[in-house]
This record gives C-alpha cells, structure tokens and sequence, in this order.
C-alpha cells in the first residue's frame, strides 16, 4: 500500500472540517476524491502534504509515518501536490517554476527532467522563457502539473485540476492524468467534476461534509443510483 | 560645476538610501513585514567598524567584515527571537514588535556605548579626487558610496535571477503555501533575507557614517526612515524600486538643501512621496496587485 490514511480529524479553528477520514492508494492506483464545493476533498490533500495538521489518526506513505514531518520535507518523501487553483509563480517565467518543482532533487538530474515533462506538454517547452502570469488558465495547469512532477514523485495529488477550464481543456487534461497513469504514476485525484474523475479512477471516495459517505471502484460508483442523482445530474 | 556637486552627493546619499532601502524591501518581500529595526541594525554595524577600526587598530577591510558579520547574526537572531513566533500574528502585532526591537537596540548600544557621540573616521580616508583641473572634486567617500551601491544591486539582481536560493526567495515571496509544497524550507528562506538585509545594513552603516562621521545611538533612525520611504517610493517588495526609490530620494533631498531651503528639505522629501503615492500608490516600480478569483 503506498497511501494509507486512518481517521484523521482536521479542524479550522473550532470548525471540525475532517471527521475521522481514512482512505487509502495502491501503486499504480487513480484514486479520486468527489464530492461537494466544502465536502473537505482539498483539506485532505493539504493535510497529507503537511499544510496542516491533524489532531489524531496517522497517515502513513510507503510504511513511514507522515505526522509531524513539516511540509517541506513531504516532497522529498515523494508525494507531490498540484495545488487547488494551480498556484504556479506568477512573476517568475514557466522554466523558473518548473525548476522550482525539482528544488528538492540533485541538480544534476534536473535537466533530465525538464526535457520529459517538455516532452509530456509541448506547450510549456514553447513557452518556456514566459512569465507564468501571461499563461492561459490551461496553460497554467499543464504548468502546475509538470512542476509536480519534476519532483519525479511516487505519488501525484491533483486538486481540482479541471477547475475553470474550458470542457476541450478538461479533456486534454484528463488524457494526460490518464497517460500518467499507464506510465506508472500513481495518483490521488480531488475533483468536483464527478463524471470525468470517475471515467478515469480505478477506485473513488466519497466525501460529505467531512465523512466518506460511500466509496468503490470508477465503474460502481458511476453507476451508482445516490451518486447519479447527487453528482452526475440525473 | 556646482550643480555636478550637488548632483553627485544626491546620487551618493540616494546610493545610501538605496542600499539600506534594499533590506527593508526584501523583508518585506518576502516576510510581508516592516522590519522598523532596520535602521538601528546600520547603527550597530556602524559602532562594531569604529570599535575595530578607531579602538583595535584592525585595517578598515576588517573593520567593516566584523561590523557585516556581526550585523547579519544580530538580524538573524532577532528574527528568530522577536518575528518568528508571530509568524502567525495579525500584522500590527509584528510591527509594533519590530518598534519594540528598535528601541530596544538603541537603547542597548546607549547602555554598552553611552550617547556621547563618537567621531566616525571615514574607512577610505579623507582624500578627493581632483576632476576637470581642479574645478570639480570628489572626495573617496562619495566614490566608494556610488560604487559599492551598483555592485551590491548587480549582484543582488544576479543572486535572485540565478541562484537556487534566490529564485526560492521569489518563490517564498509570491507563494509561501506553494512554495513548501516545492519542498522550499520557508523558516530559512526568511533567515537568508533577514541575513542579507542586514549584511547590506551594516555596509550602509559604515559608508554613512564616512560621509557624516557623528555616531550616536540614534544615527540610525532617520535614515532608517528615509530609507523606508524610498522603498515605499520605489514600490516596496521591488530591487530596482529601492534603487531607483533611494537615489531619488537622495537627489530630492540634496537638490532642496541646496535650491529651496535647508529646513524644508525633508519635508520637500515627503511632499514628493505624498505626490507620487497619489498617482501611483503601488510605487514607481511596484506592481499592481490584482487578485485572481
């Protein structure tokens, strides 16, 4: 098992956001995370990468605990996150960020690097000397996402990677979460787009105000009756 | 050839302003606080150099490395003590924190140094450079001043370009959420900027206190807040904005000693901030911030 998660409880203040979540990622996995705008799907991806921290339970990748190791060090561990509305450096130019994702990997393995993620979205590598801020929203996100992975992890987490972009942008995307996948990646997928996360996910969980409400495999859920009504509108 | 005078103390003045002005941007940058103890960091630095130089008799090269290092350690451990647990804390809290480590600091070198002035002996002496037969001169202060201010921006603008540590400086001050998810230790990232900005504090210090040789506990003060509002002026979070915001500043303020009135000049020096705020209230070089929903 690469991820496992067992009963976290998040809070924000006195707002309890997680209550008592487990889950887990197998290698080789898509997993995803579905649910509501509030559910709690982004304050999971945050706590696994160490922005915040939960009050109990553990969370274990590849066997090692993750509680009290600070965020900065998660990546090194090999768990990458592409934050929820992208969050690339606006200022800086697309190779910058780029370089930014590997700060953790020896420099001499970087440029290795950057030709694949190159290679995986031709667009960056056209762009490369163009400050980010300049970049088209798709950009931005392909953006994002080869930055995760220049970090070169075992683990890739995707907040939302749909987000505001147009449904031809929403299918590229997902055909390059679905050729990371048959490459190896493993990947913990947030999405408020039910229907496409679970047209790719092996398996998927349900999230409602803070509770897994319901989990199975892509198929089971999507076929699903509840998740019909409530997520794929009708 | 007066005018070239007056012109060449505004840029060496301003070239003070400038590199003082860089430490406060950078803080700022990256930390999103006014450190108010900046001022008083160029203070220290300026007694460690005459300590070194004036009591032990150590060659100025060594004075101003002693006043630099001691410098950068103090700005370290003074963000570790007093800023690094209010990380967290509403901004008011930090800026009232950072007028307590001002006093704090004056306060300390009056009780280790007395107030009685010190006179300051310049660290590339007195010596003038005799220009167009004698017409126009310029002493070695004012010549040291000008071009330790352009090799400290070059280098600062080569260091934030190309350097891991720099572009993770950028990162830290655009993002710091997304830049820990890069693996970016933020802590140490903003003891780095607390160390360079004081390193520079402590070089202001000396070449100060060169041009204007009494040292008291207070020396820091008003240029501290001159510097401030030349980074303000240039657009606080931007290198070249403390640059061309402290020249500037320097020029305003020499040019209104000389042209207007020697009283007035500092407040020519803010009527032109108010001014310049109005039409532009990011600053000359600062950028618009636009939020993206």
């Amino acid at each position: 098992m690469m991820l496992k998660v067992n009963d976290i409880n998040v809070y924000y203040g006195a707002i309890h956001a997680i209550k008592g979540v487990s889950f887990e990622v197998n290698e080789g996995e898509i997993v995803t995370l579905i649910g509501a705008n509030g559910a709690g799907k982004s304050t999971i991806l945050n706590t696994v990468s160490g922005l915040l921290k939960s009050k109990t339970g553990s969370i274990e990748f590849l066997g090692k605990p993750l509680g009290g190791v600070p965020a900065h060090k998660i990546v090194e561990q090999g768990i990458a996150h592409v934050p929820e509305g992208r969050r690339v450096f606006l200022t800086m130019s697309v190779e910058e960020n780029l370089e930014m994702g590997a700060y953790t990997r020896p420099n001499s393995g970087v440029a290795d690097h950057l030709e694949r993620v190159y290679e995986q979205f031709p667009r960056l590598k056209e762009r490369r000397r163009q400050v980010a801020g300049t970049l088209s929203g798709g950009e931005q996100q392909m953006l994002a996402m080869g930055r995760g992975l220049m970090s070169d992890p075992k683990l890739l987490m995707l907040d939302e990677p749909s987000m505001g972009l147009a449904p031809i942008l929403v299918e590229q995307i997902f055909e390059i979460i679905a050729s990371l996948h048959k490459a190896g990646t493993t990947i913990l997928l947030v999405e408020q787009n039910a229907r496409m996360a679970l047209s790719v996910a092996d398996r998927g969980y349900v999230l409602e105000t803070g509770k897994i409400a319901l989990s199975g495999t892509g198929k089971e859920l999507a076929e699903s009756d509840d998740i019909k009504k409530a997520y794929l509108g009708g | 050839m007066t005018f070239l005078n007056y012109l060449l103390s505004g840029i060496s003045l301003g070239s003070i302003y400038a590199i003082i002005a860089l430490g406060y941007t950078m803080v700022y940058g990256i930390a999103k606080m006014l450190n108010f103890a900046h001022g008083d960091v160029i203070m220290v630095g300026a007694y460690i150099c005459f300590f070194a130089v004036s009591r032990y008799h150590l060659p100025p090269v060594v004075g101003v490395l002693a006043a630099m290092a001691v410098c950068t350690v103090l700005g370290i451990v003074v963000e570790r003590l007093a800023y690094k647990p209010l990380r967290a804390a509403p901004s008011l809290a930090v800026l009232i924190t950072a007028i307590g480590v001002s006093y704090f600091l004056q306060n300390g070198a009056q009780l280790l140094w007395t107030p009685n002035p010190k006179v300051f002996s310049s660290v590339v002496g007195t010596g003038r450079l005799a220009l167009f037969g004698g017409q126009l001169t310029v002493s070695y202060v004012t010549i040291t001043t000008i071009v330790s201010c352009i090799v400290i921006m070059i280098a600062l603008t080569w260091f934030t370009g190309n350097t891991k540590m720099g572009k993770a400086m950028r990162a830290c001050s655009e993002d710091k959420g997304a830049a820990q998810l890069m693996g970016i230790n933020v802590n140490s990232t903003i003891s780095v900027t607390f160390a360079i900005g004081s390193a520079l504090a402590a070089i202001a210090g000396v070449l100060l206190c060169s041009a204007y040789p009494t040292l008291v506990p207070t020396t820091g003060s008003m240029p501290g807040i001159k510097a401030f509002t030349a980074a303000v002026f240039g657009g606080i979070g931007s290198i070249p904005g403390a640059f061309v915001g402290g020249l500037l500043l320097g020029m305003i303020e020499i040019f209104a000693k000389a042209y207007i009135s020697t009283q007035l000049s500092d407040a020519v020096v803010f009527a032109v901030l108010i001014v310049v705020l109005l039409v532009k209230p990011a600053g000359l070089l600062g950028k618009k911030v636009s939020e993206k929903v």
